[in-house]
C-alpha cells in the first residue's frame, strides 16, 4: 500500500507541476520564449492568497480569486514592460530579461515581505466537516488520501478540460493556435496578435496563482524563493511532454511528480533530483522533442 | 605602418590582450600602493573567475551557437577536483603557486573529461533541448557532489556516495564531506594567476576561433545543413568547442574555490550557470572583450551597490532589465549604427 501511497501524492504534486508547466508551454508556443519569472509569479500568487486569508481574513475562495486576478493583472504587466518591447529582438535576449523579472520578482518579495517563512494555512482540511479531519481513509486506514491532495488533482483535471476546450472551441484560443503556427499569416487574417500574446501570458499567470495556493497548501513553507525551484521542475515537465503541447505538459507533469515522489520513496531522498533529471536526459535523446512535441522537418 | 596591414579580427584580439594587460598593471600598482579598497581587493579573484566562465561560455554560446544553462556543473566539478589535488599534494609539492597550478590543471582536466561525457549526449539536440539537458546535467552534478564522500589517508583514496562510510584509518582526512562541502582550503589563490589563467584562456579561444577549427565552428553556428553538406564533422567541431569550454570552466572553478576557505556544491547552482549566461549575454555573443567587461562590472556592481544595502539585488534587477532594453530598442540601435557607419566612412 506504501506504494500507492506514494503514487498518489507523486499524482498530486505532477499536477501542480502540469499546471506550472501549462503557463510556460503555452507562452513558449506562441511567444517562442522561455519565461524564466513564471515560477517567482507562482510565489506572489501564494502570497496574495496567504495574507488574504490571515491578514484580512478572506474566505478561502476569495483569496485564491484575488491571487488570481492579482497574478494576472501582473502577468499583463510584466509582458507589457518588458516582454513586448523586445518582440524583434534575439530570443537570448528575451532570456536575460525574463531572468531579470525573476530576479526583480524575488527581491521585491523578499523586501515587501521579509525572508522569514510563512506557514501557509490548510484551507482544504478546515472546510471539511470534522475539524481534524485532513483526508479519506481507504481499506482500513491501510491508504491514506488528503483533502488537499483530492482537490489538487481535481483542480488540474478541471483546468485541463476547461483549457483544452477553451483552445479548441473559443475564437480567442483559435487566435491562439494560429499565431503560434506563424505570427505574420496571423497578422494578415485580422488576428491582433499583440492583444492575443497579452491574453496568454495573462491566462498563464493566472493559472501560476492557482498552482502557487495548491503548491503552498501542499508543502506549506512559504519564502520568497518558494517558486524558482517548481518553476524550473515545471518547466523541465514541460519539455519533457513537449514543449507547446498542452496534453504534453499534463503528461510531462504527472510523470515528473510521480518520478520525483517514486524515486525518493524508493531510490534515495538526497538524489531524487538527480533521477529525475536524468530520466529527462534519457527520454530527450530516445525523443528529442519530448514525448508529444511535434517532429518538425528540417528544409535545406 | 605594421599595424595597419593586420586584419580587422587580430586588431581587436590584440586590443583584447593590452586592455587585459592594461587593467592587470593599474591594479597591481593600486594594490602595491595600497588605495584599492578592501571589498575591491577581495573580488580581485572571484573577478578573474568569473572573467574565465564569461569567456568560456561565450565560447560554447557566441561561436558555437548552443545555449547552455548548465555551465556551472563544470565549474563544480573543477572546484571539487581542484581543491582535493591541492589539499593531496600539501605535503608534497610546498611551493603554494606550483600547487595552485596543479589544482587547476587537475580542475581542466577533469572538467573536460566530464564535458565530453555530458557532450555525447547533448550535442545530438538542438536548441532549447539542449539548454534544457545541460540544465539537467548541472542539477545532476549539483546532487552527485551534495552526496560525495572522499577522504584521504596512507592507503589513498576512499570515496562513498550518499553516507559517509569511508573507513579510514585514524589521521585521515575527510576531504569532501557531502553537502558540507570542502572545509579548511588553503586560500592559495591570488589575483596574479588569476590573471595568467584569463590571458592562457583567451590566447587558447582567439586562436580556436582564427584557426580552420574555428571557422568550421562558426559555419555550423551559422547554418549546421549547409556546414554538413560541406563536408564538415559536426559532432567532432562541436565537441571540440564544448570541451574546451568546459576544461576552462573547470580551471576557473579551482581558481575560485581556492580563494575562499569552505566550498559547498549548492554554490554553483542553477543560479550560477544564469549569472555567468548574463554576463555572455550583456557583453555581445562572440564577443570576449564585452564578455571581460561585463563579467567584470557585474561582480563588482552588486557590492558597490552595498549603500543600497536591502534594495541593491533590486536595483540589479532593474539596471539589468533596463540594459536588454535599451540595447535592444530599435531606434537606439540604429542611432548607435549610423554613427559606427560614419565612424568607419570618416577612417577609410
Amino acid at each position: 500500500m506504501s506504494f500507492f501511497n506514494s503514487l498518489i501524492s507523486g499524482i498530486s504534486l505532477g499536477s501542480i507541476y502540469a499546471i506550472i508547466a501549462l503557463g510556460y508551454t503555452m507562452v513558449y508556443g506562441i511567444a517562442k520564449m522561455l519565461n524564466f519569472a513564471h515560477g517567482d509569479v507562482i510565489m506572489v500568487g501564494a502570497y496574495v492568497c496567504f495574507f488574504a486569508a490571515s491578514r484580512f481574513a478572506l474566505p478561502p475562495l476569495a483569496g485564491v480569486l484575488l491571487a488570481v486576478v492579482v497574478c494576472t493583472l501582473l502577468g499583463i504587466t510584466i509582458e507589457k514592460l518588458a516582454y513586448a518591447p523586445l518582440r524583434a529582438a534575439p530570443s537570448l535576449a528575451v532570456l536575460i530579461t525574463a531572468i531579470g523579472v525573476s530576479y526583480f520578482l524575488q527581491n521585491a518579495a523578499l523586501l515587501l515581505w521579509t525572508p522569514n517563512p510563512k506557514v501557509f494555512p490548510n484551507f482544504v482540511a478546515r472546510r471539511v466537516d470534522g475539524v481534524d479531519k485532513a483526508g479519506v481513509e481507504f481499506f482500513g486506514g491501510a491508504l491514506r488520501v488528503s483533502y488537499v491532495t483530492l482537490v489538487t488533482i481535481l483542480v488540474c483535471l478541471a483546468i485541463m478540460a476547461v483549457l483544452t476546450i477553451f483552445i479548441n472551441g473559443s475564437k480567442l484560443g483559435k487566435a491562439m493556435r494560429a499565431v503560434s503556427e506563424d505570427k505574420d499569416a496571423a497578422r494578415l487574417m485580422g488576428i491582433n496578435v499583440n492583444t492575443t500574446i497579452s491574453a496568454t501570458f495573462a491566462i498563464g499567470s493566472g493559472l501560476a496563482a492557482i498552482a502557487g495556493v495548491l503548491l503552498c497548501s501542499a508543502y506549506p513553507t512559504l519564502v520568497p524563493t518558494t517558486g524558482s525551484m517548481p518553476g524550473i521542475k515545471a518547466f523541465t515537465a514541460a519539455v519533457f511532454g513537449g514543449i507547446g503541447s498542452i496534453p504534453g505538459a499534463l503528461l510531462g507533469g504527472l510523470m515528473l511528480g510521480v518520478i520525483e515522489i517514486l524515486s525518493k520513496a524508493y531510490i534515495s531522498t538526497q538524489l531524487s533530483d538527480a533521477v529525475v533529471f536524468g530520466v529527462l536526459i534519457v527520454v530527450l535523446l530516445v525523443k528529442p522533442t519530448g514525448l508529444l512535441g511535434k517532429q518538425i522537418r528540417e528544409k535545406v | 605602418m605594421k599595424t595597419m596591414k593586420l586584419s580587422k579580427t587580430s586588431r581587436k584580439n590584440f586590443l583584447t590582450y593590452a586592455l587585459v594587460i592594461l587593467a592587470f598593471v593599474i591594479l597591481q600598482a593600486l594594490a602595491a600602493a595600497g588605495t584599492l579598497s578592501s571589498m575591491l581587493r577581495g573580488l580581485l579573484v572571484p573577478i578573474c573567475a568569473y572573467v574565465v566562465m564569461a569567456v568560456s561560455l561565450n565560447l560554447t554560446v557566441g561561436v558555437l551557437g548552443e545555449l547552455s544553462l548548465g555551465h556551472a556543473g563544470f565549474m563544480s566539478v573543477g572546484a571539487f577536483m581542484g581543491v582535493t589535488t591541492a589539499i593531496s599534494l600539501q605535503n608534497a609539492i610546498p611551493s603554494a603557486e606550483l600547487r595552485l597550478v596543479c589544482a587547476l590543471l587537475v580542475g581542466a582536466v577533469f572538467a573536460g573529461i566530464v564535458g565530453f561525457l555530458v557532450g555525447i549526449p547533448v550535442l545530438r539536440l538542438n536548441g532549447d533541448y539542449l539548454a534544457i539537458v545541460t540544465l539537467a546535467f548541472g542539477e545532476i552534478i549539483k546532487s552527485i557532489f551534495n552526496n560525495l564522500y572522499l577522504g584521504l589517508d596512507s592507503h589513498g583514496f576512499h570515496l562513498s556516495l550518499l553516507d559517509n562510510k569511508l573507513h579510514m584509518e585514524d589521521g585521515g582526512r575527510l576531504i569532501i564531506g557531502g553537502p558540507m562541502g570542502i572545509g579548511g582550503i588553503q586560500k592559495i589563490a591570488n589575483f596574479a594567476t588569476g590573471f595568467a589563467l584569463i590571458m592562457v584562456c583567451l590566447i587558447i579561444i582567439f586562436n580556436l576561433v582564427g584557426s580552420r577549427a574555428g571557422r568550421a565552428i562558426m559555419a555550423i553556428r551559422d547554418n549546421r545543413i549547409a556546414a554538413e553538406s560541406v563536408g564538415i564533422p559536426i559532432t567532432k567541431y562541436k565537441m571540440m568547442a564544448f570541451v574546451t569550454s568546459a576544461a576552462m570552466a573547470g580551471a576557473a572553478g579551482a581558481l575560485f574555490a581556492l580563494n575562499f576557505s569552505t566550498i559547498v556544491a549548492n554554490k554553483f547552482d542553477f543560479n550560477t550557470s544564469i549569472l555567468v549566461l548574463v554576463f555572455v549575454v550583456l557583453g555581445g555573443l562572440g564577443n570576449m572583450l564585452g564578455s571581460i567587461v561585463a563579467a567584470a562590472a557585474l561582480t563588482i556592481l552588486p557590492e558597490a551597490l552595498r549603500q543600497f544595502a536591502d534594495y541593491r539585488m533590486l536595483v540589479y534587477a532593474i539596471v539589468l532589465i533596463l540594459v536588454m532594453l535599451i540595447r535592444n530598442n530599435p531606434t537606439i540601435r540604429s542611432f548607435l549604427e549610423r554613427f559606427r557607419l560614419s565612424r568607419k566612412g570618416g577612417a577609410a
